[in-house]
């Protein structure tokens, strides 16, 4: 699916990355704690959080994330917006809410990035 | 930031200093040490593990100790990356590596972080995980990643 489609299906705003949505996107995770975040997305997909400071912006980096979702109505500070620019990360924000998002997007295709923990995950 | 870099053909060392309260900072060695190693070409599984766990020791130096230093040495067989700080250091380790267990203030849970994950990510990331700790001199964290097992998909 082409993040154009996930904005449509989220009814969102592009914040950062208007140029990007014609990027694939198979997969999404959705946490507002950064260490899960970091512990079980895999690079590509679209990171789901309520979070919006500038630490999210960093840990979709080091995960090489696609994209970012934040749910919820939530408008990040400029720092944050200013560092997914710099990254070249886009960044939307949609008002459903998290579970609504994930059911969504899950309805039209969009998988889990991990379907299921094991229960210490040791290699990617 | 007063990085220290020593590179040869099949040996790299970086260090980079990272100051603790500056919440700003955490994440910036991750970046660098996750462009070095993939300049170097290392397996992007390995570049991966090496990031989580640099990223993590950050948001740990940057939490709880006054001063840190992040060391990356790459040799053929593995990455190693070593977290020092001078700081409170931790009293119980056991505790401190448990699921769950924190001491973490509310700023370090508003960034998304200080839910007692970051030594138990920090350890699965790795192939061998150490720690040691001096109660109110500091924590040192020795991490080691083996390359040939990160190309295995």
């Amino acid at each position: 699916m082409l993040l154009r489609e996930v904005q449509k299906i989220l009814d969102a705003e592009v914040l950062v990355g208007a140029d990007k949505l014609d990027m694939e996107v198979h997969t999404a995770f959705g946490a507002d704690l950064m260490s899960d975040v970091l512990a079980f997305a895999d690079s590509g997909c679209l990171l789901l959080t309520g979070l919006t400071n500038p630490q999210v912006i960093r840990t979709a980096d080091v995960l090489d994330i696609a994209a970012i979702i934040l749910v919820r109505g939530k408008k990040p500070p400029p720092e944050t917006l200013r560092a997914a620019s710099d990254k070249n990360i886009p960044v939307l924000s949609t008002r459903y809410i998290l579970f609504e998002s994930a059911g969504r997007l899950y309805e039209k295709g969009i998988v889990g990035s991990t379907q299921k923990v094991d229960g210490r995950r040791v290699r990617l | 930031m007063g990085a220290v870099s020593v590179c040869e053909q099949h040996l790299c060392e970086h260090s980079f200093p990272v100051n603790g309260g500056n919440f700003d900072e955490a994440g910036r060695v991750s970046g660098k040490i996750k462009t070095i190693l993939k300049g170097m070409g290392i397996n992007n599984d390995v570049v991966r593990m090496a990031a989580v766990i640099t990223y993590e020791s950050e948001i740990n130096i940057v939490s709880y100790a006054r001063h840190g230093m992040i060391r990356l040495h790459v040799l053929p067989e593995h990455v190693e990356i070593e977290a020092m700080d001078e700081g409170p250091g931790i009293p119980d380790i056991r505790l401190a590596i448990q699921q769950g267990w924190s001491t973490a203030t509310d700023k370090i849970r508003e960034m998304g972080f200080g839910a007692g994950m970051g030594l138990n990510n920090i350890r699965n990331f790795s192939d061998i995980f150490h720690i040691s700790s001096d109660v109110g001199k500091g924590t040192r964290l020795k991490m080691i990643i083996h390359i040939q097992q990160g190309q295995d998909p």
